[in-house]
């Protein structure tokens, strides 16, 4: 019984939470990485973008469920996602084609383009705040809970209850199906292909008459849709406010690099090693202790690795022992 | 033009601003602006050293100047008896015992291989954090239960806090060599995340751990180098004085508090100016421009690039931490909360890329002129939102969105301002020679 007790409740403290965060940031790590692969600079606005999309989304909702449009038991999020990512995509390709554009032409090193990518990353939060304001928005509508923590333990007698909303649900469902997409297209079809091959050497891409330019406005496409969804994900399990994008920004760097630049496996993979560790590390141990060990050795203190004000300390702690010990990454990326 | 009276003009510009806005707004406001913009100019001119020196994509400045506003506080408030008594030595002991396992995990990977090595590692480092929470904890907690409202911490050494600015460049100078150490050598925009995260853990270091410098709970009354306005207020010469030039006594006591904060800064400013002028046109700046250029061929003619990296690094973060020091001088409180890492790490950038990265002077310039713009966009917006809005109904809501959105529209502008000067006039105002 105990044991149960136990498992549920890491299930419901650790495991649920932290499942849920590692999709939002994979979904995220993808598009970072998918950027440094083909176009080869780490995109400092990719936040503001995923903070860009979600503000589409939640003005589309808004009006959706102002005329009496509705999802049924899902969030009405879901259907102004489609209207989201094309905002976005323009947003991405007219910045492409006024920033960017010229910096490549010029085979400028990557840091520049990095330091462009931080003006250009402000310059997407002021239009974000100058759409969405910086109040807190909540935009999550239908049903709530899959399970609520009392109708578990009805269900199991436990003493411990297993909550799993619906939000998180929707979460890992998007983000495996969209992780599945993403995999079919750069492995089945012929632009995806293009896009890997130009990734892997881009001169014997080039020298094969595959066009970049049509590579990179696909990549940019494809980040806008990532971008969008992670953003809209995120803002749907939390709340949207215009300036959290930013803050994710880091651990979604963390899990590309811990990944591997350049690896769309390993942002995945990233992602949910970063959301695991910053959850496993910063929650407090004592109640599955408590269940697992006999009465003289329960704890006493919290048994709190670090506490919760470390969270991005704990992503950034993870980023620089594998920058130090394996720069490549988790799976083998593109080289430091 | 000739660069030298194209230089001149330029920070004459500087000066007709300040005085503009002491004109328009009042005195006490330039002041502050010249002020905190002599501090961004220093801040400047250590990011300046990193990259127009070494090529060095640095954005954890926040991190070295929230070191330097530390050492303000460890350095000129008075120690807590009652806290040193309570957990003093047990903190001190569990700090030394947590720098010998990471010393001692270094060890092992260095002369151990393999397996072993791992292994040996992890029982170091795991142990060795069981064994520091151990000792450490009671400690912290001990410390933490001395009087919270009001201190909470363990105070610092009680010197004059004008000896802050140097150690405060010390303090960010050890931990720049700590984090040269693990991260040059990595390609730039690794650096730069590797950077950031390390700010950011620094300030979540200072918000979190009240012991050391009360966290989010702020030291306030930090002394000062200047005297008070209530003192000045109070002396009957120096009403005298004020009166005579036509003033009263309120007003010249603050506008005399701060040409005396300005002067004090505009000396040491003036001080790591000609240390880094000497240092640019010396044999070591010339090899080191040479090693950005070419780092390649630098490294086949035998030079350490990662070493001489790791010097600059350190240089351009200790005056980032002396900077650091005073402002925290100037604000008299070191608030954590305020420490944005990107943000404001970002507006240095600003100014070095806009008054010209490789230059000193076109660093300092940048600072000035940039840090009076930030200020200054906001009223500016809300002006400019007033006149594009004036043709709008009075309520209207696109209206009244205009405005509210006047006030976010600094970091827009700055954000801006960077795209067109890195596409139209990438080498800055003052350009490196």
């Amino acid at each position: 019984m105990d044991f149960l007790n136990a498992l549920v409740a890491f299930a419901n403290f650790v495991f649920v939470p932290g499942l849920a965060y590692g999709a939002q940031l994979a979904i995220g790590a993808l598009g970072v990485t998918l950027i440094y692969g083909i176009l080869r600079f780490s995109n400092f606005a990719h936040g503001d973008t995923m903070a860009f999309g979600t503000a589409i989304t939640i003005i589309v909702t808004t009006a959706l469920t102002g005329l009496g449009v509705t999802f049924g038991p899902l969030p009405t999020a879901l259907l102004a996602l489609p209207i989201g990512i094309g905002a976005t995509i323009l947003l991405l390709l007219g910045t492409d084609w006024s920033v960017y554009k010229f910096y490549r032409q010029q085979k400028a090193s990557p840091v520049i383009l990095v330091i462009v990518s931080m003006g250009v990353m402000f310059v997407m939060n002021g239009i974000v705040r100058f759409i969405v304001g910086v109040r807190e928005v909540n935009f999550a509508d239908g049903e709530r809970f899959l399970i609520t923590a009392r109708e578990f333990r009805t269900m199991t007698g436990l003493d411990e209850g297993l909550a799993i909303k619906t939000t998180q649900v929707i979460t890992v469902v998007v983000a495996f199906a969209v992780m599945a997409l993403l995999f079919w297209f750069l492995n089945k079809t012929r632009t995806g292909k293009s896009m890997r091959a130009f990734s892997d050497n881009e001169d014997l891409a080039l020298l094969s008459g595959i066009n970049p330019d049509w590579v990179v406005k696909v990549t940019w496409m494809i980040v806008a849709a990532l971008a969008t969804t992670a953003g809209v994900l995120y803002g749907l399990d939390k709340s949207f406010r215009a300036f959290t994008y930013f803050q994710l920004l880091l651990p979604i760097f963390a899990a590309a690099i811990v990944g591997g630049l350049g690896n769309p496996i390993g942002a995945i993979a990233g992602g949910f090693v970063i959301a695991f560790s910053e959850v496993t590390i910063t929650y407090a141990w004592k109640k599955v202790l408590t269940y697992l060990l006999p009465e003289p050795l329960e704890p006493d203190g919290l048994v709190q690795l670090l506490s919760t004000d470390y969270k991005f300390a704990v992503s950034f702690a993870i980023l620089i022992i594998v920058l130090l010990f394996k720069p490549t990454g988790l799976f083998k990326g593109q080289s430091v | 033009m000739n660069p030298a009276v194209k230089n001149t003009v330029l920070f004459s510009l500087v000066g007709v601003l300040l005085v503009g806005t002491g004109m328009t707004q009042g005195w006490n406001s330039a002041l502050v602006i010249l002020n905190m913009g002599l501090i961004s100019a220093i801040m400047a001119l250590g990011v300046n050293l990193q990259w127009g020196f070494a090529g060095l994509f640095n954005i954890g400045v926040m991190g070295f100047v929230a070191l330097g506003g530390l050492a303000a506080v460890l350095v000129a408030t008075p120690p807590v008896a009652e806290a040193w008594q309570a957990g003093g030595l047990r903190i001190i002991a569990g700090l030394v015992l947590g720098a010998a396992t990471i010393a001692a995990a270094i060890v092992a990977q260095k002369r151990l291989d393999g397996r072993l090595r791992t292994l040996v590692t992890l029982v170091i480092l795991i142990g060795g954090f069981f064994l520091y929470r151990a000792v450490f904890d009671p400690g912290k907690v001990a410390v933490e239960a001395v009087n919270p409202a009001v201190s909470g911490n363990l105070g610092g050494l009680n010197l004059p806090i004008i000896l802050a600015w140097p150690l405060g460049g010390l303090l960010a100078a050890g931990a720049a060599w700590v984090i040269g150490k693990t991260a040059l050598g990595l390609r730039s925009d690794y650096l730069a995340i590797a950077t950031l995260g390390i700010a950011e853990i620094i300030i979540a270091i200072l918000k979190n751990e009240d012991w050391l410098a009360r966290g989010v709970k702020n030291v306030i009354g930090l002394p000062r180098p200047v005297p008070y306005e209530i003192d000045l207020q109070n002396d009957p010469g120096f009403v005298e004085r004020a009166a005579s030039l036509g003033l009263d006594p309120v007003t010249a006591s603050t506008l005399y508090t701060k040409i005396g904060y300005a002067a004090l800064f505009t000396i040491v400013l003036l001080i790591i100016l000609w240390l880094a002028q000497m240092a640019l046109n010396s044999p070591w700046g010339r090899m080191m421009r040479a090693i950005r250029d070419n780092e390649t061929a630098a490294e086949a003619m035998g030079k350490d690039v990662t070493a001489r990296h790791l010097q600059i690094f350190i240089l351009g973060s200790a005056i980032c931490g002396i900077a650091g020091a005073m402002m925290t001088t100037l604000d008299g409180q070191l608030t954590p909360g305020t420490y944005q890492p990107l943000r404001f790490t970002f507006l240095i950038w600003v100014m070095v890329i806009v008054g010209g990265s490789g230059n000193n002077f076109g660093a300092i310039l940048g600072g000035m002129l940039i840090w009076w713009l930030w200020v200054q966009v906001e009223p500016l917006g809300l002006g400019l939102m007033n006149i594009l809005s004036a043709g709008l109904a009075e309520d209207s809501a696109l209206r009244d969105r205009l405005i509210d959105s006047a006030a976010h529209m600094r970091l827009l502008t700055m954000g801006l301002i960077l795209l067109l000067v890195l596409r139209f006039s990438p080498r800055g105002l003052i350009p490196e020679r």
